[in-house]
């Protein structure tokens, strides 16, 4: 690693103040807030506050919805992570061969990521919702299958899934493009010539020298699939119908902003920090050992 | 470097006297912070009713600031209160009522106007939205905007369906008609807005059922919900039914439902009288339509249905000066003419006898016929414990919990009797959790 040597002893920590006077104002500062009032009953409007202890965590494990929707939270996650992932690679692998056009192609499938969660819920609540959705509209002519997924919760899930795959598509195509031009062509050729098809090189070359670029990706979808995507749920199904996709992080919100319970999101998302930290400490510990960079 | 700074001195000093000298005009009026949730149309006429108050006199000056959605809007006024720069007037909805009273935040309407001197005939204002918005037979907040469920039709749909033109008036006549609805091919026999406000806290009113202890929260905190009674039950077994058999389309929560019924695709609707702007926005040239009262189901007594919408509260924290212009505005609002302009404007209820006078004088209702349906309603129905109002703590995360579980009915994953115990429990921790903060 290159060690770079400043010639002023203050320079250096001028130069990452700002950075850390705005991790610590707007992420510690925050976030011990809430891991305090999550100790705490809490009234709306701040003129009680009752000590209650572990209370609000007691009454989150008690809670089955609170089980379901954390349940909900990972198959969510990893669905969209996996699924997403593989997409990306699979339609990367396409984009990077020497076909006509590709400019096009690459520049089309790059575009989902350029829009914000909330506003990719409201375009697909136009071609999905059931009494003005595009496609429920010319499904009628063919079925008489019923898409209404206000009712139907298992489909309201998989609709999120599915756009939210779609929304961070272009981003997880981007680094794997990267990652695929960074592979020696020579490398791949030297195995052809020994007689390995597409597929065994893909699997015995492309796929571990992309490790890195999957690792890092793994962990950023994870993190956007827990997080990020409260926007695209917002618009889309307010975490409904029943619960069916009120994922941990829309739960939170709700319970605060919503219900002005304060102290129980503030367990909550004391929870969730809990949970991407170690999240993420598992993937440096375990998933990093296999990575060849 | 030197010329540099003098050149930005130069341009800060030109901002400072700009931003000094912008408020030198209004400099000598006291500015009034008033924070609503009112959108497109409705957010129009509440500057509208702003600027004329501002016109009307030289002292005040009051700013109407559109904050978003009701829950937004009550989130923007808390943090702002705790950070000890309340806007004076906040409009809040009124299932966020117990938490406001909760509060201690809070100015009491009859004592600012009492405070200040200004005598308003509250005997006058309208019964149900006086009964809602009151704490011992005195005003709170200042009623604004309210509504009631009503019954809507599409006369087209009901011609097609070879149905007479009248709106149904009991749940047996809406699956009668929605069952030769959804026979003529229409898609969406009966369909609802606001789930629980219309179904279960209206529907529980209307027919004198209560619908959580204490009555329904007005003799002191609320610690459970009723709903899961008799009543609750048939209510519920009806509309499973008719989800599993077609008659009845769910519409999703809040008022996602309206969709339908402005789209031309129900026949029989149920939502707020405040539809009624939209829907003779959405249909027109394309479709006719009437109300009904609410439909009734048999075997139960007459109560009323209950209010809807939001008041205006003034919080505490600010000056005295400036209570003295809330007082003023809020007299201006309660003035006949004001309130008669309001509710034929936006189909809201009008709030005061003299001004349901005033629009029957002035011909607006025989011209309106659709906006007297919901007066008619109410002053049909008695007032009782179980249909002045309902008030409890945490009401939207309790609203909440009974529409998740209606949507469990309706989708068959769960009886109606598996389904409202499950809220009522859930309902009845969230109650719990509020008393406890209050007791």
């Amino acid at each position: 690693m290159k060690r770079t040597v400043f010639p002023n002893r203050w320079l250096p920590y001028a130069l990452v103040a700002p950075q850390v006077a705005i991790t610590l104002g707007f992420f510690f500062w925050p976030a011990f807030d809430s891991l305090r009032l999550s100790l705490y009953r809490a009234s709306p409007f701040g003129d009680r506050l009752m000590w209650v202890g572990l209370w609000n965590f007691e009454r989150l494990a008690g809670d089955e919805a609170y089980l379901r929707s954390a349940l909900t939270s990972f198959v969510f996650s990893f669905v969209v992570t996996l699924v997403g992932l593989a997409l990306a690679l699979l339609l990367a692998s396409l984009a990077n061969a020497k076909i006509r056009g590709l400019t096009v192609y690459r520049s089309l499938l790059l575009w989902p990521y350029g829009i914000a969660p909330a506003v990719a819920g409201i375009i697909w609540l136009f071609i999905f919702h059931p009494s003005y959705g595009i496609l429920p509209y010319l499904l009628a002519f063919v079925t008489a299958y019923q898409f209404n997924w206000f009712l139907k919760g298992w489909v309201a899930l998989a609709l999120v899934i599915v756009a939210a795959i779609w929304k961070q598509f272009g981003y997880n195509l981007a680094f794997y493009l990267a990652g695929l031009q960074a592979i020696e062509t020579a490398v791949l050729e030297a195995a052809s010539v020994d007689g390995a098809g597409p597929i065994r090189r893909f699997f015995a070359i492309t796929f571990p020298l992309l490790s890195p670029v999957t690792f890092f990706l793994f962990t950023l979808n994870m993190t956007f699939a827990f997080f990020d995507t409260f926007g695209l749920i917002h618009s889309v199904t307010q975490g409904g119908p029943g619960d069916a996709t009120s994922i941990l992080v829309y739960r939170a919100w709700k319970d605060g902003f919503e219900g002005l319970q304060l102290g129980l999101s503030a367990a909550q998302s004391v929870i969730l920090m809990a949970l991407v930290i170690g999240l993420t400490a598992l993937q440096f510990r375990y998933a990093e050992k296999r990575v060849t960079y | 470097m030197h010329a540099f700074m003098k050149r930005w001195a130069g341009v800060a000093l030109a901002g400072a006297a700009l931003v000094a000298g912008l408020p030198a005009e209004s400099a000598a009026k006291t500015e009034i912070q008033f924070w609503h949730a009112m959108t497109a149309v409705l957010g129009e006429r509440v500057g509208e009713i702003a600027a004329k108050f501002n016109a009307s006199q030289g002292e005040y000056e009051v700013r109407a600031v559109y904050k978003g959605s009701y829950p937004d809007t009550l989130n923007a006024a808390i943090a702002a209160y705790r950070a000890k720069q309340p806007p004076h007037v906040v409009q809040v909805f009124e299932v966020g009522t117990q938490t406001m009273l909760s509060s201690g935040a809070v100015y009491p309407v009859h004592q600012l106007m009492k405070d200040h001197g200004i005598a308003i005939d509250w005997a006058d204002l309208f019964g149900p939205v006086k009964s809602y918005y009151s704490t011992g037979g005195n005003l709170s907040s200042m009623a604004f905007n309210s509504s009631t469920p009503i019954l809507f039709y599409n006369k087209d749909l009901f011609k097609k369906a070879g149905l007479p033109d009248r709106a149904p008036a009991t749940w047996d006549e809406v699956e009668a008609a929605a069952r030769k609805l959804v026979a003529a091919g229409v898609k969406c026999g009966y369909g609802t807005a606001w789930p629980s406000w219309v179904l279960m806290e209206n529907m529980h009113a209307y027919h004198d059922q209560p619908f959580a202890d204490r009555s329904n929260g007005f003799d002191g905190l609320a610690t459970a919900l009723r709903i899961n009674g008799a009543f609750g039950v048939k209510m519920m077994e009806l509309l499973a039914r008719g989800a599993r058999e077609g008659w009845f389309m769910y519409g999703g929560r809040l008022n996602k439902g309206e969709a339908l019924m402005g789209g031309g695709e129900c026949g029989v609707f149920t939502t707020s009288s405040a539809y009624i702007g939209n829907l003779t926005r959405a249909s027109e040239g394309k479709f006719t339509w009437g109300t009904g009262p609410l439909p009734r189901l048999g075997g139960f007594p007459q109560g009323n249905s209950i209010i809807g919408g939001a008041t205006l509260w003034v919080l505490k924290g600010a000056r005295p000066a400036e209570y003295k212009g809330v007082a003023q505005f809020f007299k201006h609002l309660a003035s006949t003419e004001n309130q008669a302009w309001w509710a034929g404007v936006t189909g809201y209820l009008p709030i005061s006898n003299a001004a349901v006078k005033a629009m029957e004088a002035s011909g607006h209702f025989p011209k309106h016929p659709q906006q007297r349906t919901a007066l008619v309603q109410m002053a049909a129905g008695r007032t009782t414990p179980n249909s002045q109002g309902i008030r409890l703590g945490n009401f939207n995360s309790v609203r909440d919990a009974i529409e998740e579980q209606m949507e469990n009915i309706f989708a068959g994953k769960k009886t109606p009797k598996q389904g409202l115990d499950d809220a009522v429990a859930k309902a009845n921790d969230i109650l719990k959790e509020f008393a406890a903060l209050y007791k």
